[in-house]
């Protein structure tokens, strides 16, 4: 079988778009939006099972499938345009790469994901892991101006655009971005960007968890207007207490200002970072989520953020926490049963916290899926939307578990 | 419409809030888009979800069509009915249920008047801050429909970035919550999927929207150009800097005057070939040397003046012309078409060039007062209806206006929606592939196709997808 699918995959793509993955899984590496498309459609028509990869960073190639089609050379940044502060890349590109193409024309992506410096664009936008600067610049969605996207039937859908304002038909980028690849397999963004900032400045403190969470709400109550509020805990952070750290990124004037009044605000003692630590400090935070196989997402506000972490201590464990202390994510990274996760997801759903499984190696995703707990006739939408998507259910991702 | 449904809707609701005699619906054959207009086959005013419920599983079982109407403010004609449709008003579903100014969150039903919501939350020093020009009419519930923007989007985002959390009540009279107060989706991006669907996945029955603080230092700066190139170019050079003004409006010399001639005088220069409006917010001291940076800009490139304004009173006379821009055309001719594009930021010197250029070719009046920050154009066109071949010229530009955007690599609607206005210009940006995947989309959510028929999607230009396999 797997000799079959590789023969037809090189027939198709040619001997540079297809190799073997370590296991011996055929892997298709389409180079373009309509190499990937006929990929997709290949495999829907011989009913072949599809594992979506990235570079592999961020979820484990472990997904059970007669094939893999990796996005790792569709890694092209294929336009960008300072004078409109928007550019098309291609899904494959690793994180780094782009963010040096972009400051080479003066321009920034204000998204600062989990996970390593070469993970691929297109890994951040389908499963939609916003990191710390989601405080002030957004989830994901709001980074992504448009998409062109193969459905599991091959089909090649391109919705959005790429103008910062636009409502020409219904907004279809936004069932692909934290889609986790149900709906089809990402080729390529427009990315709304912005000026690469004069000013990038970290204050952090530390502490308590208690004395950091109330002082993040003295920060918020009096409007400061910092790009990232983040708590961070001892493991994530490596330091024996927690940590909150406040990012200020924008004009001179702008970030000087806001330091300064950050500083009356509260009793805490803000130490600004070294501007030649701050990329090294959210590096290590940003790697910090890979610091144990499951890494989870949960949706609460400013007010409900220490209930929730105690939430993650009592049922699971303190470990890698970063939580948002207004933006209302915390991000959990760590090891447990499945059972415990169950309950937790059930546990937060009674507090109306949606928990979502960001990373987690296959079993678990399959058994818990990346979401969970859904109101009610919300799974019928879905899996209408999926049957829409993947006709022949060909994309192997597991987005609800089984019970 | 037939008399056994008209009763069965003032069961429902009381036949008071049951319209259906041809005089009463005369109220109702248009929205704020002259060129089309239709009479209802009957008009229901729920005063509760539950009434919404009940009449929309009515209308499943009856099989019959139906649009809901917020205050009949959109320029695309969506919220326009055919005889054989029930229009569902939703103007007495106006309570703001909830401000919770610690969470930062409304809780409304959608015929809250916008301008109420900000009004609302202004005591906790909070603001909802999508603001289209009609906000003192326009309806939220409307707003999520169409996805509305605003000047002050430019920072601050549209109607998608703030809306958090919906119930709706689909067509076959199911009730769903989408999305969730605390900011992430339980599941699929169900609530960005909804917003700006135009009416045709459900109604939205309440809406969980995000509140911001007001900032504490705003500054309103008006220039005025010579020419509307250098204008164009000065917006360009405003955010390569890298400051983000809350808004960034241009007005060209025939909106100027408009305004000008009109009782809504502001005190513009009449003789300008464009006016810019630039405002700055945040922190007092950052707001002080943006401004700096902003009027050096602006003299850079060929302001001749700059007003300024920092007082409540001061900005809301400079905003005042922008603001009643469209109240003032109306004043020129009896109808205006009021066109929405959009277009690369880079292209708008151009751009304008071209519709200049298209406005003599067809001997229009045309005035344009725009978002330029966002590159989103409103060219409107003054017009009088009953003139076959001033129309006939009117719908002409029109269309070579929105090729030229799309040509630009923009697109044909930037915050007033297709509508039944611009789905004929649907397929200019979208191949067969993608408009079939927004009637999948459509499809998953109203399989019967009978929330607001014919509108957004040109069905005939969708490629045929496959039939769907049974349930998962």
């Amino acid at each position: 079988m797997s000799d079959v699918v590789f023969g037809r995959l090189r027939a198709l793509l040619g001997t540079g778009g297809v190799d073997r993955d370590s296991a011996g899984l055929p892997r298709a590496t389409p180079d373009s939006a309509d190499a990937l498309s006929l990929v997709c459609r290949l495999a829907h028509d011989e009913g072949w099972k599809i594992r979506v990869e990235g570079h592999g960073t961020w979820l484990p190639a472990d997904a059970p499938a007669d094939l893999a089609v990796s996005t790792r050379a569709l890694d092209r940044v294929l336009s960008v345009s300072p004078a409109d502060l928007v550019a098309t890349v291609q899904a494959g590109t690793p994180l780094e790469a782009l963010r040096r193409r972009l400051a080479d024309d003066g321009m920034w992506l204000g998204l600062d994901p989990p996970g390593r410096p070469e993970r691929s664009l297109g890994s951040v936008v389908a499963t939609g892991t916003a990191g710390p600067l989601r405080h002030g610049f957004g989830p994901v969605r709001d980074h992504v101006l448009g998409c062109t996207v193969a459905t599991g039937d091959g089909r090649l859908v391109r919705a959005g655009g790429r103008v910062v304002k636009n409502v020409a038909g219904y907004d279809l980028t936004k069932l692909q971005v934290g889609g986790f690849g149900g709906f089809g397999i990402i080729a390529e963004v427009h990315l709304r960007l912005r000026a690469l900032p004069r000013a990038d400045v970290t204050v952090i403190a530390r502490g308590p968890r208690d004395d950091l969470t109330s002082a993040a709400r003295d920060v918020l109550a009096a409007q400061l207007l910092p790009a990232t509020l983040e708590l961070l805990s001892p493991a994530l952070a490596a330091e024996p207490d927690w940590t909150l750290a406040a990012r200020f990124v924008g004009t001179d004037a702008a970030v000087q200002a806001e330091v300064r009044r950050l500083s009356v605000v509260g009793d805490l003692a803000w130490q600004p970072l070294p501007a030649d630590r701050t990329a090294a400090f959210w590096g290590l935070v940003a790697r910090g989520s890979l610091g144990g196989p499951i890494t989870l997402r949960l949706g609460v506000l400013g007010d409900g953020v220490d209930e929730t972490i105690d939430l993650l201590a009592h049922d699971l464990d303190e470990g890698l926490v970063s939580a948002g202390a207004g933006s209302g994510m915390i991000r959990w990274t760590g090891d447990a049963q499945v059972e415990r996760l169950r309950t937790l997801r059930r546990l937060a759903a009674s507090r109306e916290i949606p928990m979502t499984l960001e990373r987690a190696p296959w079993a678990l995703r399959r058994a818990l899926g990346h979401f969970g707990a859904y109101r009610e006739g919300v799974g019928q939408l879905v899996g209408r939307l999926r049957d829409s998507f993947d006709p022949g259910h060909s994309l192997s991702v597991a987005l609800e578990g089984v019970e | 419409m037939r008399p056994e449904l008209i009763d069965a809707l003032g069961h429902i609701v009381g036949p008071r809030w049951v319209r259906h005699r041809r005089a009463e619906l005369a109220t109702y054959t248009m929205d704020g888009l002259p060129t089309r207009e239709s009479f209802p086959g009957v008009v229901v005013m729920p005063g509760s979800s539950a009434e919404v419920r009940a009449i929309v599983r009515l209308l499943h079982l009856t099989a019959t069509p139906f649009v809901a109407r917020g205050a009949g403010t959109g320029l695309s004609g969506g919220a326009v009915a055919d005889p054989d449709s029930v229009l569902v008003a939703l103007t007495r579903m106006n309570r703001i249920l909830e401000v919770d100014p610690v969470r930062r969150r409304a809780t409304l039903q959608p015929g809250v008047v916008n301008a109420r919501l900000s009004e609302a939350a202004l005591p906790h020093g909070l603001q909802y801050v999508p603001d289209p020009s009609s906000q003192a009419a326009c309806t939220v519930g409307g707003n999520v429909a169409e996805n509305a923007g605003g000047p002050h989007c430019l920072k601050y985002g549209v109607t998608t970035n703030h809306v958090v959390e919906l119930e709706v009540v689909l067509p076959d009279a199911s009730v769903v919550r989408l999305g969730s107060s605390q900011g992430e989706p339980w599941g699929p991006d169900l609530v960005g999927l909804f917003v700006g669907s135009e009416g045709m996945f459900g109604i939205a029955t309440e809406i969980v929207v995000r509140l911001e603080p007001i900032p504490p230092s705003v500054r309103t700066m008006l220039a005025d150009f010579s020419t509307v190139r250098s204008a164009s170019e000065a917006v360009s050079a405003i955010i390569r800097t890298g400051i983000v003004p809350a808004a960034l409006e241009m007005m060209d010399r025939a909106c100027v005057q408009a305004v000008e001639a009109s009782i809504y005088a502001a005190g513009y220069p009449t003789d300008a070939a464009a006016v810019l409006l630039v405002e700055v917010d945040g922190d007092p001291d950052a707001v002080e040397a943006e401004s700096r940076t902003v009027i050096e800009i602006l003299r850079e490139r060929g302001a001749r003046e700059v007003r300024s304004a920092s007082t409540p009173a001061d900005r809301a006379r400079l905003w005042q012309g922008r603001k009643k821009a469209f109240g003032a055309m109306g004043r020129i001719a009896p109808d205006l078409a009021v066109q929405d594009a959009v277009v690369p930021r880079s292209a708008l010197p151009d751009i304008m060039d071209r519709i200049e250029e298209i406005r003599r070719r067809h001997r229009l009046s045309i005035s344009n007062v725009f978002h330029a920050g966002d590159g989103n154009l409103h060219p409107n066109i003054s017009f009088d209806r009953r003139d076959a071949d001033l129309a006939g010229r009117v719908q002409l530009a029109c269309r070579e206006i929105m090729a030229a955007c799309v040509n630009a690599g923009g697109s044909i609607t930037g915050e007033h929606g297709v509508g039944s206005d611009k789905i004929d210009y649907m397929p200019l940006i979208f191949d067969p592939d993608t408009l079939a995947a927004m009637r999948a989309v459509r499809l998953a959510f109203d399989p019967e196709e009978r929330a607001n028929p014919g509108k957004v999607v040109p069905v005939h230009a969708c490629r045929e997808w496959r039939a769907t396999p049974a349930a998962r």
